[in-house]
C-alpha cells in the first residue's frame, strides 16, 4: 500500500483563493483550533501528561494536532501504547515508524504481562477478547509512571455513554468514571485541578465526528496504517461479520477461511474488530464509502454489542 | 440577518465550487470540506416530557443522520417498551439511569451535518435540579432551542430556561412550541403562547437576542425538517431551515481582541535558538502583525512580530484561531497574562462584582476561599459578600440572602490575591466570565459573569 505523504508544495485550493486576494489571514477550522487549545491546557495544567496511542486514525490525528500545538518545540510528552498482543502487525510497524520520525518517547505496556502476573484472567471461547483486559494494564502503567493526565482520541459521537464525557474527565484512584458527578465545563475555562491520587483523561477531539477525522487526515495528508485501505486478507465470517483469520482470533472448526478484499474501519484488538468488504484503495474512496455507509463505526466492534450499556460499564471501571 | 446569512452561504458555495474546479490533483473534496466547515453549536432546554430528546431524535432521523444499526436499536427498544411508533428519544438518552427513568440527567452531545454546516447539539436536562447543566450547555452555544409544550404553555420552567439563555447572552433563541398535534395545530394556542413568551422577553435584560417562534410536532415531524401541511397559518421556516440560515460564528462574538497566554514556547533547539513564542487563542477580534499591544497585568508594551500556525507564518489571524505569536521586544510574559491591543485596555484589578450561578451542593458563603479561573489565569480568591439572590422568573431579587445554594443565581463580590485583567460579560464573553473552583474538592463550584 502506497502511503500518502505530506507535500508542502501543494497549494491548498481555498488558501490559494485567499492568497490571491492579498490577505494571508489565518482562519483555522474551529474543531482544530479547539483541539490545539485543549492540548496546550493539558501541558500547562498537568505535571506529567501522556498520549494514549493505539495506532488507530484517532490517535494518529492527536499526534498531528500535538505537533501543531507546540511547534517549533517537540511534542512535550511521551506516547503510551497498551499492547493487547492481538494488534494488527501493520499497526505495530506503523507505530514504530511514526515514533522514530517524530523523535518522541514511546512506552509500551503489555496485556500479556498483566495476564502472566495473574492480575487479569483471559477470556475463553468464541467471543474471547482482550479489549476489556486493557484497563488493568493501562491503570498500572499510569500508576507506574505517575502520569496525571492521559490524552485519548475518544469522540462523543462514537457511543451514547461517550456523548456525556467531559473534555477533562476526572478519574479516581481506581480509574473510575463517576458519570453522575462530573464537573461542569463552561466556556474555555478548563478546570484541571485534581487531588493526589486522581488523574484526568483528556479528549481533545471530543467534538469531532468520524467524518471530521477523515476529512482532516485527507487535508493534512497524514499517513495511516495500511489496514484502513482495501487489501487481500485471510478471513472468516461469523454472525454476519468478517473476522481476520489470525492465531489471536478464536475460530470454530466449521468456520471457513477465505481470502477476501477487505479494509478495517477501526484498528482495535484483532479479536474484536471486524472488517468490511471494500475495494477502496485511496483515502478519497475510503471516506466516500464511510459517508455512504449506514452502519456506525462502533457497529463493527463486538465489545459494544455485548450489552446495551457495555461502554458505560467499562468506562466506570476505568476504560477510556 | 437572514438575507445576510443566505448570501454568505451562497458565497461559501461559490467558494467551494471554485476551489473544487481549481484543486490540484492531490487535494480532495474532503480537504475542501474541512477548510470550508461551519460549526454551529446549539443548546436545547425543555422541561421533563416536553419532548426535547424526541425533537433531537427527529432531526437526526429526518436528516438521515441515524445509521442503520442505531435505527434498529431504537426499533427494538421501542417495541420492547410497547410503542407502535419509533421512540426517537432513545437516540439521545445515553446513561442507564436515564433510560430507566426516561429522562436526561447529564449534558449529552449530539452531532449531525447538513450540506452547509456541522451541528453540535448540547442536549441539556430541563429540570430545576439541572440548571447547572443548562448553563453549561448555553455557555458554549451560539443558539438555543427552548421547548414549550403546547398543552401547558409558558410555565415556571420556561421562565428559568429563558432567563438562563438571556443571562448568558445566547445570540439566537428558537422557541419550539411542541406537541402541536395534541392541540389540533391550533393557531390561537400558538399565538397565546407566543404572547406570553413576549411578555417575558419584555422583562429581560439582554434585548438584542434574535428570538424566533416555530410550531412543531417532534413526534410527527411537523415543521422540524419538513414543512407541515397542518399549519397553513404559519409562514416561517422549519426548525432546520432556520438553523441553516444562521451564520455560524465563534460563540465568543465580535468584541475587543483578547489573547490570554496559555504557555510560552521556547524550543531551545539550534534552528529556533532565540524563539520565544506565546501560545494562545485569539478572542473577540483579529490580530495583525505590527499591532501595538499591551501585556496585562504588567502593562508592558510591544508590537506583534510574527503570527505562527504550525510551521507557517501569517500576516493576520482571525478570532477563534489557536496560534503562536512572537513580539518585537523581549518581555517577561507567562501563562495567565493577557495580551490586548493598546487602545483597548480591559479593567485590571483585585476586586470584581459578578452574577454567579452556583453549581455545587456545598453553599457559597462569604469569607470562603476559591480559585477563580478565567481562561488560562487562575487566582486565589475570596468571597467578600453576596448581595442578593436573583429570581429566575424576572421578578427581581431577594436582597436578604447572603449565601448561594445549588442552582441559584446571585450578585457576588469577589476579592482576588493578584490583579486580574477582565471585562464585563456584556462586552466580552471570555474575559468577562470565570469559574470558581472549590479549594478542597477541586470541583467547579460556580460560574461568574462580570458586571
Amino acid at each position: 500500500m502506497e502511503l500518502v505523504t505530506k507535500d508542502r508544495n501543494t497549494i491548498d485550493p481555498l488558501e490559494a483563493i485567499e492568497t490571491h486576494n492579498n490577505t494571508a489571514t489565518l482562519a483555522i477550522n474551529p474543531l482544530e483550533s479547539e483541539a490545539i487549545y485543549i492540548f496546550r491546557e493539558v501541558v500547562a495544567q498537568f505535571e506529567k501528561p501522556v498520549l494514549l496511542f493505539s495506532g488507530g486514525k484517532d490517535s494518529i490525528t492527536l499526534v498531528r494536532l500535538a505537533q501543531k500545538a507546540f511547534y517549533p518545540s517537540k511534542i512535550p510528552f511521551p506516547l503510551l501504547h497498551i499492547d493487547t498482543g492481538h494488534n494488527f502487525p501493520e499497526t505495530i510497524a506503523f507505530r514504530d515508524k511514526l515514533v522514530k520520525e517524530l523523535g518522541v518517547e514511546l512506552i509500551v505496556r503489555y496485556v500479556q504481562d498483566s495476564i502472566d502476573q495473574g492480575k487479569v484472567i483471559e477470556e475463553k471461547g468464541k467471543y474471547a477478547s482482550r479489549n476489556s483486559l486493557q484497563t488493568t494494564t493501562l491503570l498500572d502503567a499510569l500508576e507506574e509512571f505517575k502520569f496525571d493526565a492521559a490524552i485519548g482520541g475518544a469522540r462523543r459521537d462514537e457511543e451514547k455513554a461517550r456523548a456525556k464525557e467531559r473534555i477533562f474527565s476526572v478519574r479516581d484512584d481506581f480509574g473510575q468514571w463517576d458519570e453522575k458527578n462530573q464537573r461542569p465545563e463552561l466556556f474555555d475555562h478548563l478546570n484541571g485541578k485534581i487531588s493526589l491520587g486522581q488523574n484526568v483523561r483528556v479528549f481533545p477531539i471530543s467534538n469531532w465526528t468520524e467524518l471530521d477525522v477523515w476529512s482532516y487526515i485527507a487535508k493534512e495528508k497524514i499517513e495511516i496504517p495500511s489496514i484502513y485501505f482495501a487489501h487481500t486478507r485471510k478471513t472468516f465470517v461469523r454472525d454476519g461479520m468478517i473476522w481476520s483469520a489470525d492465531d489471536a482470533v478464536y475460530r470454530e472448526e466449521d468456520e471457513v477461511v477465505e481470502e477476501r478484499l477487505v479494509r478495517f474501519r477501526t484498528v482495535g484488538d484483532m479479536s474484536c474488530t471486524a472488517a468490511v468488504l471494500s475495494d477502496a484503495v485511496t483515502l478519497e474512496k475510503v471516506v466516500e464509502e464511510i459517508r455512504a455507509s449506514t452502519i456506525s463505526e462502533r457497529g463493527a466492534r463486538i465489545d459494544d454489542k455485548r450489552s446495551e450499556a457495555a461502554m458505560e460499564k467499562r468506562k466506570q471501571q476505568g476504560y477510556f | 440577518m437572514y438575507t445576510l446569512s443566505r448570501k454568505r452561504i451562497k458565497n461559501k458555495r461559490v467558494l467551494i465550487k471554485t476551489a473544487l474546479n481549481h484543486r490540484s490533483e492531490n487535494s480532495s473534496l474532503w480537504e475542501v470540506r474541512w477548510e470550508a466547515m461551519e460549526v454551529l453549536k446549539i443548546a436545547t432546554a425543555g422541561s421533563v416530557d416536553d419532548g426535547k430528546s424526541t425533537l433531537i431524535g427527529r432531526i437526526l432521523y429526518d436528516t438521515q443522520s441515524l445509521t442503520t444499526d442505531k435505527l434498529e436499536a431504537i426499533e427494538t427498544k421501542s417495541k420492547a417498551n410497547g410503542f407502535d411508533y419509533l421512540d426517537f428519544s432513545l437516540a439521545t438518552d445515553g446513561l442507564v439511569a436515564e433510560r430507566e427513568q426516561g429522562i436526561t440527567i447529564d449534558v449529552a452531545h449530539i452531532y449531525f451535518s447538513s450540506k452547509t454546516k456541522s451541528y453540535i447539539v448540547a442536549d441539556t436536562p430541563g429540570h430545576i435540579e439541572y440548571t447547572r447543566n443548562m448553563v453549561t450547555g448555553a455557555s458554549t452555544s451560539q443558539a438555543s432551542i427552548i421547548l414549550v409544550d403546547a398543552r401547558k404553555g409558558v410555565i415556571e420552567q420556561t421562565y428559568r430556561h429563558f432567563f438562563i439563555n438571556n443571562l448568558l447572552r445566547v445570540k439566537d433563541i428558537i422557541v419550539a412550541i411542541n406537541k402541536m398535534d395534541l392541540v389540533d395545530f391550533s393557531e390561537s394556542i400558538y399565538e397565546e403562547i407566543k404572547a406570553d413568551f413576549q411578555e417575558m422577553i419584555a422583562k429581560s435584560e439582554y434585548k438584542e437576542q434574535n428570538i424566533t417562534f416555530i410550531p412543531v410536532s417532534a413526534l410527527l415531524g411537523d415543521n422540524v425538517v419538513a414543512t407541515s401541511e397542518n399549519t397553513p397559518w404559519y409562514s416561517g421556516n422549519t426548525l432546520l431551515d432556520h438553523l441553516e440560515g444562521l451564520e455560524a460564528q465563534d460563540v465568543y462574538e465580535q468584541s475587543h481582541m483578547r489573547f490570554p497566554v496559555q504557555m510560552v514556547i521556547r524550543p531551545k533547539q539550534t534552528d529556533f535558538h532565540d524563539f520565544r513564542g506565546y501560545a494562545g487563542k485569539i478572542y473577540g477580534d483579529d490580530l495583525e502583525v505590527g499591532d501595538e499591544i499591551t501585556v496585562l497585568p504588567s502593562l508592558t508594551s510591544s508590537r506583534v512580530k510574527e503570527i505562527y500556525f504550525f510551521d507557517q507564518k501569517f500576516d493576520k489571524a482571525g478570532r477563534g484561531s489557536s496560534c503562536t505569536i512572537t513580539l518585537e521586544d523581549d518581555l517577561n510574559i507567562s501563562r495567565g497574562d493577557m495580551i490586548v491591543k493598546n487602545a483597548e485596555r480591559p479593567n485590571v484589578g483585585k476586586q470584581l462584582e459578578a452574577k454567579v450561578c452556583w453549581m455545587d451542593t456545598k453553599e457559597l458563603q462569604p469569607g470562603t476561599q476559591y480559585f477563580l479561573q478565567s481562561g488560562s489565569n487562575r487566582i486565589l480568591a475570596k468571597i467578600k459578600g453576596v448581595s442578593g439572590v436573583i429570581h429566575t422568573d424576572f421578578s427581581g431579587e431577594d436582597i436578604t440572602a447572603n449565601s448561594l445554594k445549588l442552582n441559584e443565581v446571585g450578585n457576588v463580590n469577589i476579592l482576588m490575591s493578584r490583579p486580574l485583567a477582565y471585562d464585563s460579560y456584556t462586552e466580552n464573553k471570555i474575559s468577562g466570565s470565570f469559574i470558581l473552583i472549590d479549594a478542597h474538592t477541586n470541583t467547579t463550584a460556580g460560574v461568574g459573569f462580570v458586571k
